[in-house]
């Protein structure tokens, strides 16, 4: 009986608590971004970010019926998809080398796009699967990174940066993220690569290709890979690998990104067109061989449409 | 005695809460100044459901956003991103810089990753060492800067032309010369009304109004909008930077 009076009434201790409640629950429709910036850190300076959920019973249902574009190509919201990204380890450090096509159902959406993640001066990452995901999930392991350099005094290994990212994607398992993703670096232990995706599989590794033009770049990586390369050679090989997987792959082209990270942390090697690789090759860079890539170049003068004559 | 129940499966519902409105948005970018574009038709299906529905945003005096897709969270979205340039000016004393309007773009968008906003979104204005500057997004935010960037109904005609006339794609330049790398303004001008007018003609979404943003940076006099008819300037200083509109008219069928 009294708890149904206390339940309506104005006057009573508990709903002047309940009263007091409500007007700090009102305070809390602002977030800290009304008061200050955040500190720069946007939605992300409480740790976790937090994420609003369509009030379905269902969300992930909701968001593969909006966004999934392998099962209903008329979806709304087409989330950019198709690559090939590459990165292997050898004795000069390792090589990273992706291609910039990003295409919506069959149109290509832009050919400039930036596959390789610069997290921090020593670590990289690739982008392969959600363009959106890939972007902000290597940005937000940057800041955890930096962090973690803060409170240990000491750079995070690739193996633990690797792993926290994909502790992270795996507690999202099954709502749509969808990454494959390289982490590349150099740590005490020497080059690494860490093989890490949306399932929350994570592996280590000389040698990883991902994305829809994966065959066609792992057919020349594993023919031309050796542990001894020299740099010039890994490099030349990680751009005709790519170039391989677009020219072969309608999901993959436009042009490569080349990265070489060693003890000294990465560096960008350049920007090669993958039509002009065909013709001309990449230019006048190490290891090149000065020619084009195509089969034309290599066959010219030697086809049986124009075959040498024969000695008789 | 069978009703219709028995024959027909089970009733299936979903929760559909987005429609898209048509329409195209441009943004082209240039050494000194950034040109954003929108026409103003809003359709859904075939119906026209008015000839003027801004796509087109003044943030502050540096940075103008367009907005494409949904028109009912495109507003919202507009919405928010000015509340949060409005909170960091009061927390500031100033204006947001461009790259860190990009970068809150893309959490506030990423932060609907299991609801989107289905919203194309195209960023243009003046960056800190005075260079235009256009940034364009996905619904869930993934974005990249860039020189220029159509989205929206018609973007899969206008791009080609752009990627012809302001990359100089498929083209070759004639013996002994080369091509710019950045447009001045009065040809920019000239190519984003034939964008337009073009896609107007072909695409059934696009039409009734165009309006053209133009950001200036800090210092730049005002060549290349001098006789332009029905030019009017938005900015709230006179000494920074300044932001133009053009409204021109578009064909109505």
């Amino acid at each position: 009986m009294n708890t149904f009076v206390n339940q309506f009434s104005t006057s009573s201790a508990l709903s002047v608590i309940r009263k007091a409640q409500a007007l700090v629950d009102d305070d809390e429709e602002f977030s800290d971004a009304a008061w200050g910036s955040e500190a720069g850190f946007g939605n992300l300076a409480k740790g976790v970010p937090s994420f609003s959920v369509p009030a379905v019973h269902d969300p992930t249902a909701f968001l593969r019926l909006h966004t999934d574009d392998h099962a209903d190509p008329n979806c709304r919201i087409k989330i950019q998809h198709g690559t090939t990204t590459l990165a292997f380890r050898f004795q000069g450090g390792v090589i990273v080398a992706v291609d910039s096509r990003a295409t919506a159902g069959s149109y290509i959406a832009s050919g400039t796009v930036k596959k390789v993640i610069e997290i921090n001066p020593y670590l990289l990452g690739t982008m392969a699967g959600g363009a959106a995901d890939c972007q902000y999930w290597e940005t937000y392991l940057g800041i955890q990174c930096r962090l973690h350099e803060l409170r240990n005094r000491e750079r995070i290994s690739v193996a633990a940066a690797s792993k926290y990212l994909s502790n992270l994607v795996y507690s999202y398992k099954g709502m749509g993220l969808s990454m494959g993703t390289m982490i590349c670096g150099w740590d005490k232990t020497g080059p690494a690569v860490f093989y890490v995706d949306s399932d929350g599989t994570r592996l280590k590794g000389d040698l990883f290709s991902v994305g829809s033009g994966s065959t066609f770049a792992y057919g020349v990586l594993d023919q031309g890979y050796r542990w001894d390369l020299t740099d010039e050679e890994a490099q030349e090989l990680g751009r005709r690998s790519i170039y391989a997987a677009g020219h072969r792959d309608a999901f993959s082209g436009n042009t490569c990104n080349l990265y070489h990270v060693k003890e000294d942390g990465w560096r960008f090697l350049g920007n090669y067109d993958i039509t002009k690789m065909h013709y001309e090759g990449p230019g006048d860079v190490p290891g090149s061989a000065k020619t084009g890539y195509g089969y034309d170049v290599r066959v010219e003068g030697r086809v049986s449409s124009a075959a040498p004559a024969v000695a008789s | 005695m069978s009703s219709l129940n028995d024959v027909a499966g089970p009733q299936q519902r979903q929760f559909n809460p987005y429609t898209e409105n048509g329409g195209t948005i441009l943004a082209i970018a240039g050494t000194d100044f950034s040109v954003i574009a929108g026409d103003t038709r809003q359709s859904e299906g075939y119906n026209i459901q008015t000839r003027y529905a801004p796509k087109v945003f003044r943030l502050t005096d540096r940075a103008v956003l367009a907005v494409n897709g949904f028109a009912a969270d495109g507003n919202m979205f507009v919405k928010k991103v000015k509340q949060r340039l409005e909170w960091y000016r009061h927390a500031h004393a100033k204006d947001m810089p461009l790259h860190a309007i990009a970068r809150l773009i893309q959490t506030m968008l990423y932060a609907r990753r299991f609801f989107p906003y289905y919203v194309y979104n195209i960023l243009g204005g003046i960056e800190d060492d005075g260079s235009g500057a256009v940034y364009s997004f996905d619904p869930v935010g993934s974005y990249e800067r860039e020189t220029c960037r159509a989205a929206g109904a018609a973007q899969s005609l206008v791009q080609p032309f752009l990627d012809n006339q302001i990359y100089f794609k498929n083209q070759q330049p004639a013996p002994g010369t080369s091509f710019p790398a950045h447009l001045p303004l009065p040809i920019v001008l000239k190519l984003v009304i034939d964008s337009f007018t073009g896609a107007t003609e072909r695409h059934i979404e696009v039409g009734d109004g165009l309006e053209m943003y133009v950001v200036l940076a800090k210092g730049r006099d005002l060549s290349g909008l001098e006789g332009i008819v029905g030019l009017q300037e938005l900015s709230t200083k006179s000494d920074g930077e300044r932001i133009f509109v053009i409204r021109r008219e578009l064909k109505k069928d």
